[in-house]
């Protein structure tokens, strides 16, 4: 028995009750990896991975030997999401990401939510993402973050909880893609027997929303997908996207503008552009629009984008609601936008800002994660229960210097699901990413990206730090 | 297709072709060693041919010995004509265009540079270099197989093997030219028999030997010279690479054979006809190594109206990692 003396140790386990039996949506699965030969799981996890590598499913390492790859580590044992679970979820994210809509083109354009008061100007007017070049502008449909990959946590209470929104460029999704391939050849029987749904027309979908946005007029536009390059480390990704939907994958030196158009430098000369799947950063995209040292970009491709000549997927200025303390508001947003409810809530999240909220973050620096406002992939953070004495000083320091630019939140005791140790299974703390994509309605991809702190007692699942990813499959109903 | 994409299969194409003949030129150099019992002087020639020279003088001092040229046009970093430095190049330019190449292509390329790269540190290309050198040439075969047989023959396809035999055409005229090099300093030797091995020596490192038999009896410079210069039907001849090649130019912009439209395909055309009214015995009178220093001087003009034709649009990919993903 893989899990003869599973302990779930207090935490919230995706696969087993506190009393150790297993639950619902998990059961079937194990009933059947227990009927597999002795050795057999151990030889299929060494197998994928020999698998993902030939596939050469790696991402880039910074400040290595140049174009340093490795594989993104992949443990074979599924998250499993039972169908009532996964409904309540995509119901929640759907309306977060429609209200995450309706806010960005608000503080653009009209501005009520400031008017009214539900949200303080000045913390927009003091965001390092709020790009006034986007004042009065109206972007194709409506439609400003076409494609999120926000962040759940599972707390100890077993409920989802949204960490971070992620509305600028989520990278991951093509790890989604990837694993599912791997597990389908890992266990082709079961696949047979369990319900799950499908992952594999992301690519299909993700292009259908890009051709959804081309400019008025344009019949059969012409998407490409825009990157930094290969010493990107998502360029893996950026690469796969490109063939998995059939469109160029170009760098900025492709691009030009040309009389109020975008167009791509081909063998037979010019060629007009009219959707641009953008990996790269706003501040990097158009150096005279903003960072003027930038390579990357397009010179001119901001006032192409004004005029409605071209699409740009995610739209410029969509980070404004990937800044923290806007984070914290999003409850109130939901609310203000839709009438409704949230119905996935924040992790707790003090504003220290916020007068009252500081004062409560200094004193309890040594239970709290302290986060920057404007970083993402867990750079700048304080753990504060594992910081030493001189690093919560240092961030007392920083938090009283700039409050506008810090948050903080208790530390949530993640969920955890079994990997393969050997000949057994140990629960390891995971967190988890759905992907969605607002196009002519929203969708969200039935599964995501489950990424797990590989060493044990660890809550970084980053994969710059230890961190790895499983395949996660959203059930269709009950087995 | 994107000019950068072309640009960057075009490229990846001559790089490996390159590799693959600098471990001809070095084979055939050590093929001639063997028989003529003496290296005074031929090392340094070698580097010449390969038009490294200056480089070189400056990397490695004045002493051509076996072991410094070996290394240099091999393992060493700091010649972007060694085998590895243009194995990088092979690979940062199908880095750079993945999803139009085969995944089969980016395996081989991978499996070749990490052998090359490995063998610089276990020392094994100077214990056994005919080995070394030998399946230096069988990885790139390998590689030209899979292109082949896994590409459409689309644009991509005919980028890829018009940099192919144009870097082909180059490589095979200083191939000849090694023996011109060598032969310079002892003219007495011209028809003896040591001649004879060496100019057999010389197609066998162009693995010409067993074709240039079905069609000649003897080996004598004259018909050495006709095959490797002036062959239509032999895949190293340079008349064979000149004429594939002008057929790829045709194929990707679809002008008419025997027609041009732009630069690239009235220079290729010039080639063509040069080559194919030649005779061997008027190139050999005025001199044979002025006649591939010329080619040579013409086929490097080709490649330049190809660059302005099909890449000049592009620019060079920016350097920086740029910009966060979450």
């Amino acid at each position: 028995m893989y899990y003869k003396d599973y302990d779930t140790e207090g935490f919230f386990d995706e696969y087993f009750h506190a009393d150790g039996s297993p639950r619902e949506g998990a059961s079937v699965l194990l009933r059947r990896l227990e009927q597999l030969p002795g050795g057999e799981l151990l030889r299929r996890q060494k197998a994928t991975e020999a698998r993902l590598f030939q596939m050469g499913v790696t991402f880039t390492v910074y400040g290595e030997e140049e174009g340093t790859e490795r594989i993104f580590p992949f443990d074979i044992i599924p998250r499993v999401i039972e169908a009532r679970e996964w409904e309540a979820l995509e119901r929640g994210l759907k309306q977060r990401i429609y209200a995450l809509n309706l806010f960005i083109d608000d503080i653009y354009n009209d501005k009520k939510i400031l008017k009214d008061r539900v949200f303080p100007e000045e913390l927009l007017k003091t965001s390092k993402c709020y790009r006034p070049q986007c004042e009065g502008f109206k972007p194709p449909r409506g439609i400003w973050c076409h494609i999120s990959g926000t962040d759940l946590v599972r707390g100890g209470d077993g409920v989802y909880y949204v960490l971070e929104d992620n509305l600028r460029c989520p990278s991951g999704v093509s790890y989604v893609l990837e694993n599912r391939e791997v597990l389908k050849r890992t266990f082709p029987k079961i696949f047979e027997d369990l319900k799950i749904r499908p992952v594999d027309d992301y690519p299909y979908r993700l292009r259908e929303m890009l051709q959804y946005m081309a400019p008025d007029g344009v019949h059969s536009p012409t998407v490409v997908l825009l990157t930094p390059g290969i010493y990107n480390s998502a360029y893996f990704e950026h690469s796969y996207l490109a063939q998995q939907m059939g469109i160029e994958l170009v760098e900025g030196g492709d691009l030009a503008v040309t009389d109020g158009y975008v167009y791509m430098k081909t063998t037979k000369g010019l060629q007009r552009v009219d959707v641009i799947y953008r990996r790269i950063d706003d501040d990097f995209i158009d150096p005279l629009a903003f960072r003027e040292d930038s390579l990357l970009g397009v010179p001119g491709i901001m006032d192409v984008y004004k005029s409605g000549h071209v699409a740009l997927v995610n739209a410029i200025g969509t980070g404004i609601a990937d800044d923290k303390i806007i984070y914290a508001y999003v409850p109130e947003i939901i609310k203000y936008y839709t009438g409704e409810d949230p119905i996935l809530p924040n992790v707790p999240t003090y504003v220290c800002w916020e007068e009252l909220d500081r004062k409560y973050v200094l004193e309890n620096l040594e239970s709290l994660v302290v986060k920057p406002a404007n970083e993402s992939g867990g750079y700048g953070i304080m753990i504060g229960p594992k910081a030493s004495a001189g690093v919560r000083e240092e961030f007392r320091g920083k938090i009283l210097e700039d409050p506008r630019n810090y948050i903080a939140q208790p530390t949530v005791s993640l969920s955890r699901v079994p990997i393969l140790a050997g000949e057994r299974f140990e629960g390891r703390h995971v967190d988890f990413r759905p992907y969605t994509l607002y196009g002519e309605d929203i969708y969200v991809m039935p599964g995501g990206l489950t990424r797990v702190a590989l060493k044990k007692g660890s809550l970084v699942v980053n994969s710059s730090q230890g961190g790895g990813s499983k395949d996660t499959w959203v059930l269709r109903d009950l087995p | 297709m994107l000019s950068r994409v072309a640009n960057s299969i075009y490229w990846m194409s001559r790089y490996m072709e390159r590799a693959e003949n600098v471990a001809r030129f070095i084979e055939v150099n050590l093929h001639l060693m063997l028989d003529m019992q003496t290296d005074e002087g031929q090392w340094a020639a070698l580097v010449s041919t390969t038009g490294d020279l200056e480089i070189f003088m400056e990397r490695c001092g004045k002493e051509a010995t076996r072991e410094t040229v070996l290394d240099f046009l091999t393992f060493d970093r700091e010649n972007p004509n060694s085998i590895l430095s243009t194995l990088t190049m092979v690979r940062e330019n199908a880095r750079s265009i993945r999803e139009i190449i085969s995944s089969e292509m980016w395996e081989q390329i991978n499996k070749f540079y990490y052998f090359v790269r490995d063998s610089a540190l276990s020392g094994v290309a100077a214990e056994t270099p005919q080995d070394f050198y030998q399946r230096v040439k069988t990885e790139s075969h390998l590689y030209a197989g899979i292109a082949d047989s896994t590409m459409n023959r689309g644009e991509d396809w005919h980028f890829a093997r018009m940099g192919r035999l144009i870097e082909r055409a180059d490589k095979t005229s200083r191939i000849i030219d090694v023996k011109y090099f060598i032969l310079l300093p002892k003219p007495e030797y011209v028809g003896t028999p040591i001649d004879n091995i060496q100019w057999a020596a010389l197609l066998k490192s162009a693995s010409a030997l067993d074709m240039y038999r079905r069609k000649y009896e003897q080996i004598t410079p004259e018909s050495v010279v006709q095959f490797l210069l002036l062959d239509r039907h032999f895949p190293r001849a340079i008349l064979y690479c000149v004429l594939m090649a002008e057929a790829s130019l045709h194929s990707i912009t679809g002008t008419p054979a025997g027609m041009f439209r732009n630069e690239a395909e009235r220079r290729m055309g010039r080639l063509h006809a040069e080559l194919t009214y030649a005779r061997i015995d008027d190139i050999i009178k005025k001199g044979l190594h002025e006649y591939l220093d010329n080619f040579q001087t013409e086929l490097n003009s080709v490649g330049d109206s190809i660059r302005d034709t099909f890449f000049a649009l592009s620019t060079a990919a920016p350097n920086t990692a740029g910009g966060m993903e979450e």
